[in-house]
């Protein structure tokens, strides 16, 4: 196999990366070890675009997340993904916190975040009657908001996609070969693939990838964030991101809601060895209903329908870092991107593409860029009038298989059909969100299971959860 | 022997001592006839329904629900079971279809409980 | 966009929207409409393949399939019309929207309303069971639908969390096909289920009931691989020493059933915080006067006999709403849990001077031995009984006639017997 481009790692940024890259006249080819695109992290975190109010002035970090949350207005459009500029509103409950006010929004100034303003607590508790009542005043913090961030990844890849960047799944990076300074080729569980550059946009896996051309400075510390989502209809519901005031050992736990209207709440921040931990523990679970609770004390955990957890890749030295090697040329190096990397994805894509320009890339842009791409029509949240003239068109929108989340047997059609589709029940579930509800999956998940052995051509039991191995059904009973 | 019976009759659930005694049985525990009935079959010849299903050939359902026509003697509802796993059979099929005639030489019929249309 | 108008519409055709449409046409209603989302009739009982139904209602021993039937069967002779594969989006003031790939959009008016929903299970993140997201964790139901439905083994070696009555049954169904059913894990010193599921579907078989037990952690990163088990104390709280791991490629969750009230919601109805199901009265009428409910969409019922009689109450009273013979209600009188009673269901009797008979159902909150039950209102008791055992797991139920309410007050409560 030969290509120009090998983009290591489908998540955010390694798909904000390939579609950027496919406006140019290059063969891209992304490899990821996981068997659907959207990564590790960026498929399990707070869902937030962040304004950058908060990073340390002055570095790459900033720079880049400042850059990119004006992108996704445009973003939201052209690659039709849910985002909502729903705002921030970081509360000071004690005098030492109303005492911290000033230098947060004096960071926000230096960080060029200048829209950040004062809510007295009258304000607060217009804005948020549900804020803890004790709060003294606040900030406020207008363009944080939230996204779906399954779909931003989806979209970035299927458009990548639809501009000719190939997608190799389930594919392993073993190896890289280098020669004469330059790379030379990724070896894969998939075979060998020529190139000329590599981009390792790995995230956990970077240090283990940068090990494989000598270039492993740092390591990867995963930081577990655990979260909890609450029901739609749960009793006491946020209008806005709740951020918590950060102390010296922990930003803390936030409260919001998400596109979908569930209340997402957390993360904790353990740093720990395993990069596959992602389980839940009673004590971090814990923690965040006890931090919650003094940001909003009437939060109702009984309506909690999940608990889930996802790994940031926190680099040690700390610090974002896009490397090139005067030594080893083609080869791209990030690292350090962390809860921040959802966000500046966008601007990273536009970060990589100049430099590779820098560095001699001279491929011309390609005269047919398809700019935008077309989500999957959501039926849940259409009008009756044209809920009925869907269904006359194509009669599988009035086969429901959700019920919780009225998600129509077509979407999942379509979830599985479109390119890079779905092919395990948790890759339907975050294109199209059957079994995100209330019943987490109990009236769904033998429905889905037999539409994607029907669509797959396969027996039930090679239908997997998520990766192999995950199989719900032994085989067939009789 | 002694052996300890807790009553399904009726949801009291007593605890009922069965003790064979000069081959007569000594009941206690139990605080309504019905349960010294219950209690003398469950100690001298437990039996049970079996339910299960049935692969089914042509029908607009894979699976048809089978039940035992009477209780099985407790000690053979495994055996039955190895029988009817091996079983298809072809629809359509009505409620009360025998699909397995005196099953294992108790007198007692295999009958579906569902109907299956072709 | 179809428009469908009706006497009564029913919304399910498990066995609460079978015995009230039933009931609906007997008492003269013309047009009785059921809309089900499943592809046949019968709701949940069409995978209860085991038996122990109908033995108070029809006085004998019955199979899910057999017990349904006889209503469905019922239900088409007496010309109740169905509409499968047909899902409800909402219920508005005015009409119920539902959708189905045949007939695509209907909005439907009727002229009353019956919820027959039924409940969903509750899942291992309502209970906060920390631990990894492997498959193969199941709640009984769906394990009992893809056994019993779809013809699909689920795993080999099984620990069951809850002693609840599908996952006793499923117990036995899975040690029947083969599987190793290594325990059922209770987290308190009492059934959940039913004592004759324990006894045929677990003693039977000499599946290990743990009481007092829970599960404290789920492990495995693929499919599930284990299970800690540890023992709780007097507050229920694990206690680590006593932590045990099972390895097991499956867990199901028998934890509680809660109603099905998505479209309750919708419809703005006043749903009961400890039921989970919309308010009732004696006539199983909601808050909105054109809407009744019944079956485990109003509590969770331990018999389905129960639901067919509760159910006939409610397809009966909405056909005489519909038909515009129902009394305005009047006199609101709130039927209050007094000692050791979770929840007493109707929570309402209405219009009592009129009569009629009343059969308050209620849960104890606590399993108590020899007790007394008693209805009071104000100082008079009206009934009462003896009892030698209460259960939270089994409901009970009280009878009287609605004019034996003389003062503006009900309670039933649970008194310890003097010895």
């Amino acid at each position: 196999m030969k290509t120009d481009v090998v983009v290591i790692g489908a998540g955010a940024v390694g798909c904000a990366i390939a579609r950027e890259l496919s406006k140019y006249e290059l063969d891209i080819t992304v490899v990821d070890k996981n068997e659907d695109v959207g990564g590790d992290a960026s498929k399990s975190n707070s869902a937030i675009i962040h304004t950058g109010y908060d990073a340390s002035p002055g570095t790459l970090e900033s720079e880049l997340v400042v850059a990119a949350n004006p992108m996704y207005d445009e973003i939201a459009r052209d690659l039709d993904v849910q985002f909502e500029r729903i705002g921030a509103i970081l509360p000071a409950i004690t005098d030492e916190q109303l005492e911290q006010l000033p230098a947060i929004k004096d960071k926000a100034m230096r960080n060029r975040v200048y829209d950040v303003e004062y809510l007295t607590r009258e304000d607060v508790l217009r804005m948020e009657p549900e804020i803890n009542p004790e709060v003294r005043a606040a900030l406020y913090i207008p363009r944080e908001s939230i996204i779906d961030p399954f779909v931003l990844v989806q979209a970035y890849a299927e458009n990548a996609f639809a501009n000719g960047v190939h997608f190799l799944l389930s594919t392993k990076v073993t190896d890289i070969r280098t020669g004469d300074g330059h790379i030379q080729s990724v070896i894969t569980t998939g075979g060998e693939i020529e190139t000329k550059w590599v981009i390792n946009a790995a995230a956990l896996f970077c240090d283990e990838i940068a090990g494989m051309v000598g270039k492993r400075c740092y390591d990867v510390v995963p930081r577990r964030g655990q979260f909890y989502i609450l029901d739609k209809n749960t009793s006491c519901k946020v209008k806005h991101i709740v951020l918590p005031i950060p102390t010296k050992v922990t930003k803390g736990r936030l409260m919001s809601p998400t596109v979908h209207g569930n209340m997402l709440i957390g993360p904790t921040a353990e740093d720990l060895d395993d990069k596959t931990a992602t389980e839940t523990t009673a004590e971090g679970l814990k923690s965040i209903r006890v931090d919650v609770e003094k940001l909003v004390p009437r939060v109702n955990w009984r309506d909690a329908i999940i608990q889930f957890s996802g790994l940031r890749p926190n680099r040690v030295p700390e610090g974002l870092h896009v490397d090139t090697y005067e030594d080893l040329k083609g080869y791209i190096n990030l690292s350090g991107v962390r809860s921040t990397g959802l966000t500046l994805s966008a601007a990273m894509g536009k970060y990589v593409a100049h430099l590779m320009v820098s560095l001699g890339m001279n491929a011309p842009f390609k005269k047919n860029f398809i700019g935008t791409r077309k989500g999957i029509t959501r039926f849940a949240d259409l009008s009756v009038e044209q809920k009925a003239a869907l269904i006359e068109e194509q009669p599988l929108y009035g086969n429901i298989v959700c019920r919780c989340e009225t998600v129509t047997e077509q979407e999942i059609l379509e979830a599985i059909h479109r390119p890079l589709g779905a092919r395990s029940v948790d890759a339907v579930k975050r294109r199209v969100r059957p079994g995100t509800g209330r019943c987490q999956a109990g009236f769904c998940t033998p429905k889905v299971i037999e539409i994607l052995a029907r669509e797959l051509n396969v027996p039930a039991s090679e239908i997997m959860k998520n990766e192999k191995g995950s199989y719900y059904v032994v085989g067939d009973m009789r | 022997m002694e052996k300890i019976v807790i009553c399904t009759v009726c949801p009291i659930g007593c605890n009922i001592t069965v003790r064979e005694e000069n081959d007569e049985l000594v009941i206690t525990g139990n605080q309504c006839k019905r349960g010294l009935t219950y209690a003398t079959n469950e100690y001298l010849h437990p039996v049970r329904i079996l339910t299960t299903t049935v692969k089914v050939h042509g029908g607009d359902q894979v699976l048809v629900p089978v039940r035992s026509a009477e209780p099985l003697p407790k000690e053979l509802l495994f055996s039955a079971m190895d029988l009817i796993r091996d079983l298809t059979v072809d629809a359509p099929i009505h409620r009360g279809d025998v699909l397995i005639n005196n099953i294992l030489d108790t007198g007692i019929d295999i009958v579906a409980t569902g109907e299956i249309k072709c | 966009m179809q428009r469908i108008t009706c006497d009564v519409l029913v919304i399910g055709a498990g066995p609460a929207g079978l015995a009230a449409s039933i009931a609906a046409k007997q008492e003269g209603a013309e047009k009785v409409l059921i809309v089900e989302r499943d592809e046949s009739i019968g709701g949940i009982l069409q995978q209860c393949i085991h038996p122990g139904f109908g033995l108070s209602y029809f006085k004998e021993e019955l199979t899910g399939p057999e017990y349904y039937a006889r209503f469905a069967d019922k239900t088409l002779e007496l010309g109740v019309e169905v509409l499968l594969n047909t899902m409800v989006l909402d219920i508005t003031d005015e009409d119920v929207v539902c959708i189905s790939a045949k007939d695509g959009l209907s909005i439907i008016k009727a002229g009353s309303i019956v919820l027959a929903m039924g409940c969903r299970e509750r899942t291992r993140h309502q209970l906060t069971i920390p631990g990894s997201r492997p498959s193969g964790v199941f709640t009984a139901g769906t394990a009992q639908r893809l056994m019993n439905r779809e013809n699909a083994m689920i795993g080999r070696r099984v620990v069951i969390l809850g002693s609840g009555d599908i996952g006793m049954i499923m117990a036995r169904r899975m040690t029947l096909e083969g599987a190793k059913v290594i325990a059922v894990v209770e987290l308190n010193d009492y059934l959940a289920g039913l004592t004759r599921n324990k006894v045929q579907c677990l003693d039977d078989f000499e599946i290990p009931l743990l009481m007092k037990h829970t599960i404290t952690d789920i492990k495995g990163r693929k499919r599930i691989e284990s299970v800690t088990v540890c023992e709780v104390d007097a507050n229920n709280i694990p206690i680590p020493e006593t932590a045990v791991e099972y390895p097991c490629d499956t867990l199901l969750l028998s934890v509680g059933l809660i109603p099905e009230n998505e479209l309750t919601h919708k419809a703005e109805i006043d749903i009961s915080p400890i039921t989970n199901g919309p308010v009732v009265n004696q006539y199983m009428q909601t808050s909105r006067e054109d809407v009744f409910a019944c079956g485990n969409v109003v509590h969770v019922n331990d018999l389905v006999d129960n639901v067919s009689l509760e159910s006939e109450r409610a397809g009966q009273y909405a056909a005489k709403y519909a038909l515009g013979k129902l009394k305005k209600r009047e006199d609101v009188i709130q039927a209050q849990p007094g000692r050791n009673v979770r929840y007493i269901c109707p929570q309402q009797i209405v219009n009592a001077e009129d009569g009629g008979e009343i059969n308050l159902y209620f849960r104890v909150a606590g399993p108590e031995e020899k007790v007394r039950i008693l209805v009071k209102t104000g100082d008079k008791v009206i009934v009462q009984k003896k009892a030698l055992r209460v259960n939270p797991g089994e409901m009970e139920h009280m009878r009287f006639d609605a004019r034996e309410i003389t003062s503006p007050d009900l309670t039933v409560e649970v008194m310890k017997e003097a010895i």
